[in-house]
């Protein structure tokens, strides 16, 4: 018991007196996982709404390979990222393997589908004559599609919650491609592995309050604006 | 030619349209035209491609075949599409409101075509006003009863000041007594704008209060164009006689002729009409249910009228503030009777009365034309 209730006040007093070193690890954290889901949701809901209100050949292909990429495995995400950024692999020239930016680009490879897959049930779920019924209110279909998302909006944030929190819970490939390094790639989830291993459970059990906060944190921010959206 | 220059322009024109869906044709239209400031009523049951053809009519829609003519310019070509969407509004059956408040939904129309705000706002309450909804401006669209979600559509539509209205079976999601209040209020609206509108119901007496022509659809094709009382009154066959509501048909031979009536044969029974038919034509006689009167009084010499019979009710159901009496008097009659008429009458099933109705009250269609 011992172990656990050291760990805990060493861990409050880490969070308190602000630890430079663990804010750093937040910081980046929250860096690197919200610039990829600012990619993913850009990519998701671009292509998904594409893919909803279009018809073209091998369309219930492309929603099935949607559908499972939402449960992609990080370490394979990490995997293929790390081979394609390998020093002799077909991307090794751009130099960025164990940056922070490979850890955007791997976390943006996880969060894309799962925020194109709740964009395409969004689209699919509102009534197929709002369509018709837009057009027939004057509208271009850039102005179509734009309504159309705005009329998805609730189910959209359900994206950014669940694209948000895939990424910044996800270790396998952040560990992978960013390679844990201190001060440059290791962020909160890279840091509490590492530190479990090592036996510092007073730091890993900080890292993992901060860690469950900010999960909590952002998806209060985002179901507060859901239900004030909602409107009486 | 004095005769054209009176008459008002044609709006809109449809010609030789098609569509198919699915390899079959589901519409088949090969003329169609909406004149200025007349609302246009297309009855005809469910499936009868009412919807098709306003979603053709209003380029939602492209067809196989056909073309469309907004003002004599031809839509697609000479007017582009998208100016010609900018041009008409559509209510549909559901009111397809947006996320937003009432005041936003009204005001959708106009924002998607580039209006600023300082602009829209009046036009924008002027509607709310006109469609008794103010007091809803600021409501959520979502928490608003079937009636009020369509009056916010239908302002939505109005809004834009549309050269052409469609209107797609628009109270046929709203209950009883709201739509009432909305048919008078749209009749209002349409009446004081001079709004041209074409409205698809499968509701009879919506489109006889609502229209000032007609147009009867089956299977993707128009059957019947006309006023309402020449559709009601003089439908050009079987089909349209009953979708419009005579009740009775009955098929005979024409036994004698005696100008202006003639007499016919319906199973045994002789019916005096009146019309042009000739001895040995076969006939259908269309009588509507409202015709039919009936009495207790067995004596049949009490009325002037000569198509008096005995009959016998076989069933009463109520429909409204009438009970629709199906009567057999060797042949099939219906009647419409007032709810007091059939307490005062104590009229049930298996009771004997007399029915009669008058000559020049049957519709003559003739078999072989």
């Amino acid at each position: 018991m011992d172990l656990i209730v050291d760990g805990i006040k060493k861990a409050f007093w880490l969070l308190v007196t602000l630890d430079p070193e663990v804010m750093g690890i937040t910081w980046l954290s929250l860096k690197v996982s919200g610039i990829a889901t600012l990619v993913s949701l850009l990519l998701g809901i671009s292509v998904g709404s594409v893919i909803a209100l279009t018809r073209f050949p091998g369309r219930r292909i492309a929603v099935s390979l949607v559908n499972t990429g939402m449960g992609l495995p990080p370490v394979v995400v990490g995997l293929f990222v790390s081979i394609m950024l390998w020093r002799n692999g077909p991307l090794g020239f751009l130099e960025i393997l164990y940056t922070p930016t490979a850890m955007i680009v791997a976390q943006a490879i996880i969060a894309t589908p799962i925020v194109m897959g709740i964009t395409l049930a969004a689209m699919q779920q509102l009534p197929k004559k709002l369509r018709l019924q837009i057009f027939a209110l004057g509208a271009t279909r850039l102005q179509m599609v734009w309504i159309l998302i705005k009329e998805a909006k609730l189910p959209l944030l359900a994206a950014v919650m669940a694209g948000f929190g895939g990424v910044i819970s996800e270790v396998g490939a952040s560990i992978m491609v960013g390679g844990n390094i201190m001060g440059y790639s290791r962020v909160l989830t890279t840091a509490t592995v590492m530190e479990t291993s090592r036996g510092n459970f007073d730091v890993a059990i900080a890292l993992g309050i901060i860690l469950l906060l900010l999960a909590y944190i952002i998806n209060a921010i985002l179901t507060h604006i859901q239900q004030h959206e909602r409107p009486r | 030619m004095t005769e054209q220059a009176t008459q008002p322009p044609t709006v809109l024109e449809g010609k030789g349209l098609r569509v198919r869906r699915g390899g079959v044709i589901v519409l088949d239209v090969p003329s169609v035209s909406i004149i200025e400031g007349e609302v246009l009523g297309l009855i005809g049951p469910n499936g009868a491609g009412k919807t098709t053809l306003l979603q053709t009519l209003s380029y939602l829609l492209k067809p196989v075949s056909g073309e469309l003519y907004f003002r004599g310019t031809r839509v697609g070509s000479d007017v582009p599409v998208l100016e010609f969407r900018r041009r008409l509004a559509m209510v549909f059956q559901e009111p397809l409101l947006f996320d937003t408040t009432v005041f936003q939904n009204v005001a959708s129309g106009l924002k998607i075509r580039g209006m600023k705000r300082s602009e829209s706002d009046g036009v924008v309450a002027e509607q709310l006003e006109r469609f008794g909804i103010s007091h809803l401006s600021g409501r959520s669209a979502r928490r608003l009863s079937g009636g009020e979600a369509q009056r916010v559509s239908l302002a939505r539509a109005f809004a834009t000041r549309p050269e052409i209205l469609f209107l797609d079976e628009p109270f046929a999601s709203v209950d009883q007594p709201s739509s009432e209040a909305l048919i008078e209020d749209l009749q209002v609206v349409l009446r004081k704008t001079r709004t041209t509108a074409i409205l698809a119901t499968h509701d009879r007496t919506e489109a006889l209060r609502l229209s000032d022509r007609l147009a009867v659809m089956m299977d993707g094709r128009i059957l019947q164009v006309g006023s309402p009382d020449a559709v009601m009154n003089h439908p050009a066959d079987e089909f349209i006689a009953s979708f419009v509501g005579v009740e009775t048909i009955l098929t005979g031979k024409v036994v004698s002729r005696d100008s202006p009536s003639f007499l016919a044969s319906v199973g045994g029974h002789e019916i005096e009409a009146v019309g042009d038919a000739l001895p040995g034509e076969t006939v259908h006689l269309c009588i509507r249910p409202e015709n039919v009167s009936l009495s207790t009084n067995l004596q049949r010499d009490a009325t002037s009228m000569r198509n008096v019979f005995s009959a016998k009710i076989e069933k009463i159901t109520p429909i409204g503030l009438y009970q629709r009496v199906a009567l057999d008097c060797g042949f099939p009659l219906v009647s419409f009777v007032t709810t007091h008429s059939v307490e005062a009458l104590s009229l049930r099933e298996g009771k004997e009365v007399t029915a009669s109705f008058k000559a020049t009250a049957i519709h003559v269609l003739r078999k072989n034309r």
